[in-house]
This record gives C-alpha cells, structure tokens and sequence, in this order.
C-alpha cells in the first residue's frame, strides 16, 4: 500500500543574483512514502539544502507544488507544517543563551516547558553537565548534535537532515546514525537527508537520490543506487567520490 | 543682534574654511553648502513662524506641525527604502508621538496652548523622534544581517513571525534610545542645552529657564521611548511574507 508524505511536482527555483535570476532547481518531481528514509547526495551548490527548506515553507518555488500529506503546503498553516516537517540546519544555528534555552526552544515558543532535556541530550551523545554552558560556545560538533536535539523536540512526523554528522568522528557518526534510524523505523517517521558521505547515505538509506545541476538525476533503492547506478552521470559522481578516497 | 553682528558672525565660517584649506582637509565644500543652507532654512523658518504665531488660528498650527512631520517621515524613510510602506509607518509614528506628547502637554496644562509653545516643543519633538527613528531601522537592519540563521531557526520551529523577530526588535529599540539616555546624563555640565542658552541670553531667569529644560530632558526620553516602541511594532511585520519568510533585508 502506498502513502506518500511528500510529493514535488515540477518544483522549479533560482535566486536572484545582483539583477540576473541564478536558476538553481530546474524541475524536479518524486515522491516520498511515508516512513522512507531517504538519503540525498550531490555535489556542492547543487540545491539539495535548497530542496529541504522548501518542503517547511522556509523558501518558496518559483514554480510548481509541493505536497506534504497530500495537502499543497502553501495550503497548510504554516507554524503547523513547519512542526509536521522539522528540520536540523547545515550550519546548526544557536540563539543566545544556554543549552537548556536552546532546547526547549521548540516548547518555549508554545508556551511549554521541556520536561526532560537530560534525555534529548542523552540520545545525541551530550552529557547533561552542559545544559547550563551558553550554546553558542559550544564547539561545532557539540553544536551539531544540539541541534539536531533541538529538532527532535518536534516530535515531527517528516525530518530535514541537513549534513547532521558533517563535524562528528567516525564513532559519533555512527551513534547518530543508529538514533536516527531508530526513529525512522520505531516511530515510522519520514526522514530526507542530506549527507557529503556516500559510505553514510549508503548505510542508512532506504532510497538515495542524486541531486546535480538542480536536477533530479537518478532516484532509487539504495542498494540499488550503488551497486548498479542506470544514468552516467550517478557513475560519474560515484566514480569520481570512490576514487578520491 | 543687529545687522553688522550677523554680518561679523561669517568670520567663523571664514575660520573654518581657512582652516580646511590650511589642513587641506577637503571641506570647503560642504562647509559653504552647508552655511548657506543653515542660513537660507533658518531664515525662512523664522519668517514661517511670525506668520504662523500673527495668524494665531489652529489650523494654521496643525498645518504646520503636518510639514514639519512629512519632512522628518520622509527623511527617516531613507534608511528604511527596503521595507514596504516605511514612509508611512514612519509618518503614523511620529504623529502618533506627537499627539500623545502635546496631549499631556496641553491637556495637564504643563504649557500655555499658544502657538509659540506648541510649534518650538513640537520642533523638538518631531527632530528627536526622526533621529530616533533613523537610528532604529540601521541598527535593525545590522541586526537582521547579523542574525538572520537565528530568525529562521525560530520560524523553522514553528514560531510565529513576532516571536522570531522578538529579540532584534528589542535589541533595536534599546540601541536607538541608548545615546538620547546616554546624552542627558552629562546635561548641563559640559554643555547648556541649546534652548536653555537661548532663553538665557534673551534674558529669562535661569531657574526660569532650567525648569522648562527639564521638562524637554523629560518629554524628549518619553518621546524617543514611544517613537522606537511603535515604529518597531508597526514595521515588523512588513519584514516577513505571507508565508512567513523574512523577506526584507
Ligand atoms: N538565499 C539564497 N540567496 C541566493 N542564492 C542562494 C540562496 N540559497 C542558496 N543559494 C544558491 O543556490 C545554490 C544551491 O544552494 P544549496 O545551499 O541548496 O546547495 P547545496 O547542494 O546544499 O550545497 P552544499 O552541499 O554546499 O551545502 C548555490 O549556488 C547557492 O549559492
Ligand atoms: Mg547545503
């Protein structure tokens, strides 16, 4: 039986540079199941965080529609959609103040509090000495895991990964990994992740797109994506990735 | 003054371009410009207002105090050409501000309602308030380029456009009425307050004149308080679309 969480139709957008339009996303549709985690990969400056922030609202196409639970998101309520689909910025951003501020921030702006922030810093690997340190001293890893913490509070039923492990070791990696995992397969949340590391989206996806030249070039099963890739252009990038390593 | 006094009075700005010349400091210009403008404006404000105070009418008044309101919208608006309608949120503020001030000026009969009164305390008012208002969309624009990552981790958390802006907006407002603060601290010790030394010359009482001081140090801190308050109240949500995306800036 097939649920699509997320559906982009013909989903076309470029940036404005100075007085001339960059075009940076020139088509793309798929179609995401619910409970799919799926891995994207591709070069820099290709648009795959650009493709994240628009499925939250946080940007919007310059043509084309984007469905989230079948509904068009500029349909949604829009603080509603962007808790149904959360996101864990590239650059995890902090806001003044201490840990514990940061993550209770998704409660605070609904006038809540966070019952048990040891916890959330528990499954990303921070010990709980640090919920009284100011985040913004924190150092990038400890960041990163802060704030995909931070997303996690959510509860969201759709996840935005955005290069989440990019300043962790291999060992760190790999406990977020397991987390995230965790939650796509317990909780059947949809997860769409951007990773630089192909051995990651190799080990955790269920799907893995290509995303190059603002196009989507080849979406597939992830073992399939690897083992045998269709479009020359996914050999070219898996070719060139394996064999600088 | 007499008519030699002005004319003699032009030996400073003789100094002053001697000087720039002697520095070569490149001046000359602007300082020439710049006296001649003074002149010019002063003049005709001083004929303006001995129209206005012979007419005595309050229409007269309130069309004045409209001008005087439109030019300091206008010239506070340049720094907020980015942001939609800034001109006349700017302008609602400022008559807003003044309002409410001539309200409790005139209404707890603090002044006399004479023409004299409301156009030189208005002139101060409306000064402050575009100053003031100047000083609030810089330091809001600074902020929103500086802290940008921070407005949309609040939006992206599904916070509301107010609460994501929240904290730069007070930032600003306490940025914009730190040096107004700042500046009456030290009043009256190193420097008499402009007013204060023109009454004292025309020959008023110095306590005379230091009471009606206070009274401006005490109206110019409300004033410039309520001017950073509402404007940022009234400009933020401009910054943001309908899809609640920053948008300007
Ligand atoms: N807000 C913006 N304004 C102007 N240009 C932008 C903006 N956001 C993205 N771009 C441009 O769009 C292109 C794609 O950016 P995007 O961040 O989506 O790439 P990416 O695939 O995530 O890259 P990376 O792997 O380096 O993170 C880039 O050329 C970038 O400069
Ligand atoms: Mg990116």
């Amino acid at each position: 039986m097939k649920n699509t969480e997320i559906e982009l139709h013909n989903i076309r957008k470029a940036f404005a540079d100075g007085s001339k339009k960059v075009p940076v996303l020139n088509g793309i549709s798929a179609k995401i199941e619910k409970g799919t985690l799926l891995t994207i990969v591709g070069p820099s400056g290709s648009g795959k965080s650009t493709i994240l922030s628009l499925c939250n609202l946080l940007q919007t196409p310059d043509d084309g529609e984007i469905y989230v639970n079948k509904q068009e998101v500029r349909k949604w309520n829009v603080q509603e959609l962007r808790r149904y689909v959360g996101i864990a910025f590239q650059s995890a951003p902090m806001t003044k103040g201490t840990v514990l501020e940061n993550l209770s921030l998704p409660l605070k702006l609904r006038g809540e509090t966070l019952e048990n922030p040891e916890t959330y810093l528990e499954y990303v690997g921070l010990s709980a000495e640090l919920l009284s340190r100011e985040a913004k001293e924190l150092s990038g890893g400890q960041r990163q895991r802060l704030s995909l913490a931070r997303t996690l509070v959510n509860n969201s039923s759709v996840l935005l990964l955005d290069e989440v492990t990019s300043a962790l070791d291999t060992k760190a990696s790999q406990g977020i990994e397991e987390l995230i995992q965790r939650i796509n397969k317990e909780r059947s949340v949809t997860i769409l992740w951007v990773t630089h590391d192909l051995s990651q989206a190799e080990r955790v996806g269920d799907e893995t797109w290509l995303i190059k030249d603002g196009q989507l070039v080849e979406g597939a099963p992830t073992k399939q994506f690897f083992s045998e890739p269709q479009d020359e252009r996914t050999k070219d990038f898996l070719n060139l990735l394996r064999s600088s390593l | 003054m007499n008519l030699t006094a002005i004319i003699f009075s032009f030996v400073f700005v003789i100094l002053a371009l001697f000087l720039s010349n002697a520095f070569k400091l490149g001046l000359g210009k602007d300082i020439i410009i710049t006296c001649v403008r003074a002149t010019i404006q002063l003049f005709i404000v001083g004929y303006i207002l001995k129209f206005v105070f012979g007419f005595d009418h309050p229409f007269v008044i309130i069309l004045m105090l409209l001008i005087m309101i439109l030019v300091a919208a206008k010239n506070a608006a340049k720094r907020g050409r980015e942001i939609p309608y800034a001109f006349w949120k700017i302008f609602l503020t400022i008559a807003v501000v003044e309002i409410i001030t001539q309200g409790f000026l005139l209404g707890l009969k603090i002044v006399p309602a004479e023409p004299q009164y409301i156009i030189s305390i208005s002139g101060m008012i409306i000064g402050n308030s575009m100053i003031i208002a100047n000083l609030f969309l810089n330091r809001l624009k600074a902020e929103i380029e500086m802290r940008r990552e921070e407005i949309d981790l609040v939006l992206s958390l599904g916070g509301s456009v107010k609460q994501s802006i929240f904290p730069i907006l007070k930032q600003s407002i306490r940025a914009s009425l730190i040096p107004t603060i700042e500046g009456q601290k030290t009043i009256g010790l190193v420097q008499l307050p402009g007013m204060m030394t023109g009454q004292i010359i025309a020959g008023a009482d110095p306590i005379q004149a230091v009471k009606f001081q206070l009274l401006i140090v005490f109206l110019i801190m409300s004033a410039a308080t309520l001017t950073a308050i509402i404007l940022g109240f009234l400009i933020y949500p401009s910054l943001f679309n309908k899809e609640q995306q920053l948008e300007v800036f």
